[in-house]
């Protein structure tokens, strides 16, 4: 089914409009017939967008329709090619970084922009040293400080760690403890809630509830339609970088809101149940990691798509870096193919076919500089080159159309462009297509979802299906509960390093996998 | 800022034994190596490139580099001495003379690169290039013999040589300045992720012509306290020592990406360097090896650096979660 909102001037008129201080609330800020262009692209065209004070805004849209771009240039990293933006009565063609800071508008951004060479206290206060260049740091202030925020979010963050060698989850807090320390007004968070475990999540929307009851606006950017359905009042939804309109939450339903956001209807069911006996196509039995994981035994068949699910410090990421050779377990084998091998790095992993895909792609997986096109076909050179060592390009053109236009459906009209141009989202799906290239028999997926759109969503999905169905054996690793319930043939539960139970995506709902995941 | 100090910690503990084991070796092969005369003249002949250190220090950090400080320090080095023979004046009047002269070159620089988005090893190179050029040009290459009898003459300080002193003051300014002022954190900001620096707020063309700006007084220091020392300017005396000071500060730690280095870890790569030329010389190895050996320790020390930051990635991967 295709939306009737499709251009952006129909839905002011349209079936739900919001007048645009509906709940007598004045409006924070309003963005008028705001326009970007990059070069040829065009980001955002004739975007309005209004936040009204204290409220909770989502803003929605697939992979690329401009949302960070709208952000950034509400926090003046972007200066708009038309439009004004409105602040305090005042009219203004674009604002600085440091003038829509001073107007209170705080900024968690998708990159999340952190100082890795700093410590986790000094990134929090940084805004301080900017404030005052020529004062002495003063470290007590800036602790107590950080220890003020952590404490109402109810986390608690190592201080003097560097940034850099935290893990990416612990970084997104850090984000977020640093733009809820400031006297902020408007709070502006671009897919916070990508890399954080169910707690974390619970604990950042009953904060930005807690905003709000001081009169703090936040404005949420998020692919997790439940969440938005959760947390918002209004949501504004973008596509293709024109307005489909705002809502208010509670006229539209989930579905009503995914149809919004792609124009399309979609529809999920369970998986047909796996029945043939293959040769395992990757076996483990007694695994074992002092401290991590202990005793895992499973087993993946060609065609076969395992769900592994379990809390942040189940063990299932270690398990999985043992799978692929980066975290060598102390006991137990692993068969590939029914042959024990030894798999000391990836580089052995990889030669035994198995790929792996991380939770934490954006600072491992790509080369931002570099074009789509090379980052794809890195892992693949020595396939691609042909007698004289050199590139055979007419294959290397069909492996990158192949994966990135035919099956990943990466947005963009030329794969030459920077990786780094790309929007979040699709920057993910180019890592997927880099690792796909690879042809592998086993396929490891770390959450290979999060902060992809609920259409592209549907897309990694039957890139899976058509990978199972071609004999790939498949581990999803992912938190999403309803993620693993419909992509696995078979539903592996992960409590503090051991297997807990498995299932059969038949006989178990939602409800009863997330009991036993908490539990 | 704890973990920081232990990583500097760490890196300064490696430097600290390598130097302490070279300087066992060189003075049980050279007695004379190990005679306080040779140490005092070794500090005072490091000095003034560990003043110009303490400038590409910032640079460094900052994610920039610095090619053109010698060839500032040259020219600032003979105008303010033109201009003390002629007009005469004070230590006073030279400080104030050369901080100011050649921190509006690194300024220069500074406007260069950020107008021009150009790289700051191209426009360094560029004006380095140009102030010797012109240098020469206007000088034809000679000399300044006739400095005034107070600018020559021999000071110490609680017997402490003047030039020392002189660097030991600005290595604590600028340890002050990067560990403890809002600024040298925005610098250090600045080199770890520029972006991130551009969004928080910082004013990127303020903090660039403060650090040029710094490495630019700096080398306007250096130059007036090596033309104190050999009481003589010799427009090319100070060419080609850009190297041996990036050589030191990259050996103390100091990443070329930027966003990492420290000023306990460049006095250490300064002392490394000095004793290997020195003891090298008093064993009557060539100054071209030297040179070689220069080399190799920077490769050397850049590849642990890259060694190590590799290793790190890795950790911190696995304990992705
Ligand atoms: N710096 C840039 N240079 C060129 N094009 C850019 C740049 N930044 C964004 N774009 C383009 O602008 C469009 C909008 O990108 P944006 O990052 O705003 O998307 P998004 O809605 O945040 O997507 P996601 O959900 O994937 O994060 C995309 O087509 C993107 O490729
Ligand atoms: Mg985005």
């Amino acid at each position: 089914m295709t939306e009737a909102t499709n251009s952006p001037r129909g839905q002011e008129a349209g079936s739900s409009p919001v007048p645009s201080a509906s709940n007598g609330a004045a409006p924070f800020v309003e963005m008028r017939g705001i326009s970007k262009r990059f070069g040829g692209v065009r980001a955002l065209t004739d975007v309005n967008f209004t936040i009204l004070a204290g409220e909770i805004h989502c803003l929605a849209g697939e992979n690329g329709c401009g949302k960070s771009t709208l952000i950034k240039i509400l926090s003046g990293v972007h200066v708009p090619n038309e439009g004004e933006i409105i602040l305090e009565g005042k009219s203004y063609s674009h604002l600085s970084p440091a003038a829509s800071q001073r107007f209170g508008v705080q900024i968690i951004y998708q990159d999340l922009s952190l100082f890795p060479n700093l410590s986790v206290a000094e990134n929090i206060a940084f805004r301080h040293q900017v404030e005052t260049p020529f004062r002495l740091t003063r470290q007590q202030a800036m602790r107590k400080q950080a220890e003020a925020v952590m404490e109402r979010l109810k986390i608690s963050l190592p201080l003097d760690e560097l940034v850099g060698s935290l893990p990416i989850a612990t970084r997104q807090l850090v984000a977020i403890c640093r733009a809820l320390s400031a006297q902020a007004r408007l709070v502006v968070m671009d897919e916070p809630t990508a890399s954080l475990t169910h707690q974390e999540v619970d604990a950042l929307l009953a904060t930005i509830h807690g905003l709000k009851s001081h009169g703090i606006a936040t404005v949420f950017v998020s692919h997790r339609l439940d969440e938005v359905m959760t947390i918002a009042e209004r949501v504004t939804v973008l596509r293709d970088g024109s307005n489909v309109g705002t809502y208010r939450v509670r006229d539209i339903d989930r579905r009503r809101l995914g149809e919004l956001i792609t124009g399309q209807v979609f529809e999920s069911s369970l998986k047909a149940p796996f029945l043939t006996e293959a040769t395992p196509a990757l076996e483990v039995r007694g695994l074992t990691r002092q401290g991590q994981y202990a005793g895992v035994d499973l087993v993946v068949r060609p065609g076969e798509v395992l769900g592994i699910t379990g809390r942040l410090g189940s063990g299932r990421t270690e398990l999985a870096l043992s799978l692929f050779g980066m975290n060598p377990p102390d006991a137990g084998e692993i068969r590939v193919n029914d042959k024990v091998v030894r798999l000391r790095n990836n580089r052995e992993a990889i030669r035994h076919g198995i790929a792996y895909v991380s939770e934490d792609r954006l600072s491992l997986g790509l080369v931002m500089p570099q074009s789509i096109a090379d980052n794809t076909v890195v892992s693949v050179l020595d396939r691609l080159t042909g007698a004289l060592g050199l590139i055979d390009a007419v294959r290397r053109n069909q492996t990158i159309d192949h994966w990135i236009f035919q099956e990943l459906r990466v947005k963009t009209s030329t794969a030459d462009r920077p990786v780094q141009q790309l929007s979040g989202g699709n920057q993910q799906r180019v890592v997927l297509a880099k690792w796909l290239a690879t042809e592998p028999r086993v396929l490891i997926l770390d959450s290979p979802t999060v902060g992809v759109d609920i259409g592209a969503k549907a897309g990694i999905y039957q890139v899976i299906d058509a990978l199972a169905a071609r004999g790939l054996a498949i581990i999803l690793i992912s938190d999403e509960v309803e993620e693993v319930l419909h992509e696995s043939h078979r539903i592996l539960v992960m409590l503090s390093g051991r297997i807990a139970a498995t299932y059969d995506p038949h006989r178990v709902n939602e409800q009863e996998l997330l009991e036993a995941i908490h539990a | 800022m704890r973990k920081q100090v232990r990583l500097v910690f760490r890196h300064d503990g490696q430097l600290a034994l390598i130097i302490a084991a070279m300087a066992i070796i060189f003075s049980i092969v050279s007695p004379a190596f190990r005679s306080t005369g040779n140490l005092v003249s070794l500090l005072e002949n490091y000095s003034v490139m560990a003043i110009m250190a303490a400038g590409l220090l910032v640079v460094l950090i900052s994610g920039g580099i610095d090619i053109s400080f010698a060839a500032i320090a040259a020219v600032t080095q003979y105008v303010v001495a033109l201009i003390l023979i002629n007009a005469g004046g004070n230590w006073l009047v030279a400080f104030a003379l050369a901080a100011a002269f050649g921190g509006l070159l690194g300024v220069v620089n500074a406007l260069l690169i950020y107008y021009l988005r150009a790289l700051s090893v191209i426009v360094t190179i560029s004006t380095m290039t140009c102030y010797f050029a012109l240098l020469m040009f206007v000088t034809e290459g000679k000399s300044l013999f006739n400095l005034p009898d107070w600018f020559t003459d021999d000071l110490t300080f609680w017997s402490i040589p003047f030039p020392v002193l002189v660097a030991a003051i600005v290595l604590i300014i600028t340890a002050f300045i990067l560990s403890r002022l809002s600024i040298g954190r925005q610098v250090y900001g600045l080199g770890g992720n520029p972006e991130a620096a551009k969004r928080m707020g910082s004013n990127v063309l303020g903090l660039q012509c403060f650090v040029y700006g710094y490495s630019g007084l700096m080398a306007g220091i250096a130059g007036l306290v090596q033309a104190h020392r050999v009481e003589e300017v010799v427009p090319n005396a100070l060419i080609g020592r850009e190297l041996d000071v990036l050589a030191a500060v990259v050996l103390g730690g100091a990443s070329l990406t930027g966003g990492i280095g420290s000023v306990s870890g460049t006095i250490l790569g300064i002392v490394l360097l000095a004793i290997l030329q020195n003891g090298l010389t008093l064993l009557g190895v060539s100054s071209y090896a030297f040179g070689f050996v220069t080399g190799v320790v920077i490769l050397l020390s850049v590849s642990a650096t890259a060694y190590t930051a590799k290793r790190q990635a890795r950790s911190s991967a696995r304990h992705a979660v």
